[in-house]
């Protein structure tokens, strides 16, 4: 202190003390805070003016649908919309009787107005999906409702006695709710009963868990084939000089250059019972003609093609990690002391793991909603999750509800992944080229 | 080739460390290393000294094992190491960038080589807190080494390398990253680590001032050739070429051609335009015509009386630099304009200006013959 003071240094320190305690201020007096956020606000501003019309598209193109999809999966307007009366009627309908004469003169109602609009058909047959046969109990009263008169349900009953039939109101009264959870349920092969109870559907309609797990495991298989293929190659990518390694990319981007119709079909001659492995193997008497191995149209064909697809995925992750590993990082641990193989599971592949996890992160996400190829060579018992999604899609039988669902579920899913994955690894830590 | 002033090839028997012919080709067509012969004593501090692409890396990375020998054998401890794995050699080594591992702590980093040699838990953690201690950094042990500054995983760099209490530590470049300050510092504690170890080191620098500060002797490489192999002292005072006398110091070149030999300490030369020189015969035969007179700018004095040196040329100040210490004065002298003399800034010693005309005088001893 005696020193600080000799310099005539102290004086100068208990002016800056004290404007310490006054908080600082920039030269024209604002606070320095309050000047610093404004500045950087207006750099975010201008940040943001960049990005707004990317963030426009993707809202557009992307948030949008997939809002409009999640809503879609839950939305059930139909039976409410086509029988407004009656759903206002049977919302405190006890549902252990048949309902009374309220409800069935709501239902004579929407009838009426039903025929007039042309929409009765529509909700019948919306009815029938449910319940087979509604349509025509629903149909054949319609068309003499207008003859009919109070008491309605005296009425009804008297015109067909189906009418007395619980089901079939307890039905309505679970259709007319706008949010139904009734295709998330059939996506997991649940269903409700004639008692509006919760169930696994008959064990003959029961697909879809199969094929979530079925998705799950195989991509997890593919997944782990491309880190025994890929780690070995980006690791020679990474090492060998430059020429050889940049013909060894070369090979390793060619399959992504190549369209994927192409490569799919070239497994299929391949894998095929009568193709060129299988002929090998014949001819080479490793198996007989009789005994010509299937490797496609079943789950080693989507495997096989689908690892290859994916493999440049896991490849370029890590080789873009592997390459800024500097080789005096091994070549320090053996002078250390450590082995060869030491060297390698102690200190080379822990530095790895940021490319590893994007190239798993990478290939199990893109494996997971992968369509065309298992439609292509997976048969019947290599086919995805996406695969069934499709088929609800298109059709004389599309079930766009229902593929919502699904599509729901593995997005669902693929974000729970992810957010595990961050848990574990840290996303920020990744690095995916 | 070979100039091997000071080895002592006859003391092979205390060599502890020692390259036998040892020859070096990358591509089968070039040798990087050309013939290297180079014992090494126990707990001597030598020094690898040349410019970039000269070799010795390769030298370094042929001693720890990571590169074979294309030719030659290298014994270590009176055994044959060529075929030793590295993680066998017990050797310590020190990188230029470090190589401290990221993902792991300083700690972790310096219980490395204690742990793949199976030491217990009790005694690395006593062995790494003693060797963190040592370099100054008792309280670093749970930082990672992003986490430090330069200077400090150079110390770390350091203390793994002899965490395990090798006898030979290797270390390349280890300086080249930190500022001059920090360097000269480091310089100083590598060489107090060094002493009070007793450990043999080898170091690689291309820094000729680091390597005459720190080493017991410096081998200075040219062209995979080790040019001269002496103590710091004989290579800056004796350099026995006249690639050494450029590389080693400040050095004053004039060209000539030999015309008397007048005895074994004293030839006359004939400079290019016309002034002859005596001067040491030191890397002169019998046949050779072209010498390269070399000689320090601290050996030249400046206005010296009459009479009182054998060379006197007259020259003409084109530069003065101010340097504090000392003022550095280049001159137009015999053709060349880049001939320097260090003036020392102390009463009695002339200054002198730009234009200003001087004569220039020194001994004969200080005025080296060297090839051509
Ligand atoms: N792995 C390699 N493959 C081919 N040539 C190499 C290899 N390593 C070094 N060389 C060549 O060998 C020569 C000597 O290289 P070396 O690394 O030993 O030089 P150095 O003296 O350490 O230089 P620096 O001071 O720049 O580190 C150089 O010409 C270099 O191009
Ligand atoms: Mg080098």
């Amino acid at each position: 202190m005696a020193d600080i003071t000799a310099d005539g240094y102290s004086p100068a320190r208990d002016e800056e003390d004290e404007a310490q305690d006054k908080a600082l201020t920039t030269a024209d007096g604002t606070p320095l805070k309050i000047s610093l956020r404004r500045s950087q606000a207006r750099q975010r501003r201008r940040a943001f003016y960049l990005v707004a019309p990317l963030l426009a598209f993707l809202v557009v193109t992307f948030g949008w649908p997939i809002a409009q999809m999640t809503f879609r999966s839950i939305h059930n307007p139909e039976v409410a919309n086509y029988l407004p009366e009656t759903s206002a009627a049977i919302a405190d309908w006890s549902g252990d009787d048949v309902p009374d004469e309220e409800v069935f003169a709501a239902m004579a109602r929407d009838m009426k107005t039903g025929v007039e609009d042309r929409t009765i058909g529509r909700a019948a047959a919306r009815i029938n999906r449910e319940i087979p046969g509604a349509r025509s109990l629903v149909m054949s009263t319609a068309r003499d409702v207008e003859e009919m008169s109070p008491p309605y349900r005296d009425a009804f009953l008297a015109e067909d006695e189906d009418w007395a039939d619980l089901e079939f109101w307890r039905l309505i009264k679970r259709e007319t709710r706008i949010l139904t959870p009734a295709y998330y349920l059939l996506a997991l092969d649940f269903e409700y009963n004639t008692r509006g109870e919760i169930v696994e559907r008959p064990e003959v309609y029961q697909v879809y868990r199969l094929l979530f797990w079925r998705t799950a495991w195989m991509s997890m298989a593919i997944t782990g084939l491309c880190i025994l293929l890929g780690y070995p190659i980006a690791h020679l990518l990474a090492t060998l000089p430059l020429r050889k390694s940049n013909l060894l990319m070369i090979l390793v981007l060619l399959p992504f250059w190549t369209s994927l119709l192409v490569r799919t079909s070239a497994w299929i001659v391949l894998l095929q019972q009568q193709g060129v492995i299988n002929d090998l193997l014949v001819w080479a008497n490793i198996v007989g003609d009789d005994g010509r191995v299937r490797m496609i149209y079943n789950q080693i064909g989507t495997i096989i093609a689908m690892t290859h697809i994916l493999l440049p995925f896991m490849i370029l992750p890590l080789y873009s990690v592997m390459k800024t590993i500097p080789p005096s990082y091994m070549r320090a641990a053996r002078s250390l002391g450590a082995t060869q193989f030491t060297a390698f599971t102690k200190i080379y592949m822990p530095l790895t793991i940021p490319g590893l996890a994007a190239g798993v992160l990478l290939v199990f996400i893109l494996a997971i909603g992968y369509y065309i190829t298992p439609a292509l060579v997976g048969g019947e018992s290599g086919i995805f999750i996406s695969n069934l999604i499709a088929q609800n899609m298109q059709g004389s039988s599309a079930q766009l509800k229902l593929a919502s669902a699904l599509a729901t579920i593995l997005l669902v899913a693929v974000l729970v992944f992810y957010w595990l994955f961050n848990k574990l690894i840290g996303v920020d830590r990744l690095k995916f080229g | 080739m070979q100039h091997d002033s000071g080895t002592g090839n006859g003391a092979e028997d205390s060599a502890y460390v020692r390259f036998e012919d040892v020859q070096k080709s990358y591509d089968g067509e070039t040798l990087v290393i050309k013939n290297l012969n180079l014992a090494i004593k126990r707990g001597e501090f030598l020094t690898m000294l040349g410019p970039s692409g000269s070799g010795k890396t390769t030298c370094l990375m042929m001693l720890a094992g990571f590169e074979s020998t294309t030719h030659g054998a290298i014994w270590l401890h009176e055994q044959r190491i060529d075929n030793v794995p590295p993680h066998k050699r017990g050797i310590g080594m020190v990188f230029q960038n470090y190589a401290l591992f990221p993902h792991m702590t300083v700690a972790e980093n310096l219980a490395f080589p204690l742990k793949v040699r199976g030491m217990g838990k009790s005694e690395t953690e006593e062995r790494v807190n003693r060797v963190l201690s040592m370099v100054e950094l008792p309280q670093m042990g749970d930082r990672r080494p992003a986490q430090l500054s330069g200077g400090q995983q150079q110390r770390v760099a350091v203390a793994r390398a002899l965490v395990f209490e090798p006898d030979l530590v290797l270390m390349d470049e280890p300086l080249g990253a930190l500022d001059k300050q920090l360097r000269e510092q480091m310089q100083f504690e590598i060489k107090h680590i060094h002493e009070s170890l007793g450990v043999t080191v080898v170091y690689v620098t291309h820094d000729q001032s680091e390597a005459l500060t720190m080493s017991d002797r410096v081998a200075v490489f040219n062209d995979g050739i080790i040019q001269q192999l002496s103590t710091p002292e004989v290579l800056y005072e004796a350099p026995d070429n006249a690639f050494v006398a450029q590389f080693i110091g400040e050095n004053n070149r004039l060209l000539g051609e030999v015309v008397e030999r007048t005895s074994d300490t004293e030839i006359r030369v004939k400079l290019e335009t016309g002034e002859t020189i005596r001067a040491l015969p030191v890397n002169i035969d019998a046949s050779t015509e072209r010498t390269t007179l070399s000689l320090r700018p601290e050996r030249v004095q400046i206005n010296p009386p009459e009479g009182s040196m054998p060379n006197v040329l007259t020259g003409k100040v084109a530069e003065v630099i101010y340097l504090g210490d000392h003022i550095r004065t280049r001159l137009a002298v015999a053709g060349h304009d880049d001939f320097i003399v260090k003036i020392p800034n102390a009463s009695g010693h002339p200054s002198l200006s730009e234009g200003e005309a001087a004569s220039l005088g020194w001994t004969i001893e200080d005025c080296r013959a060297l090839d051509a």
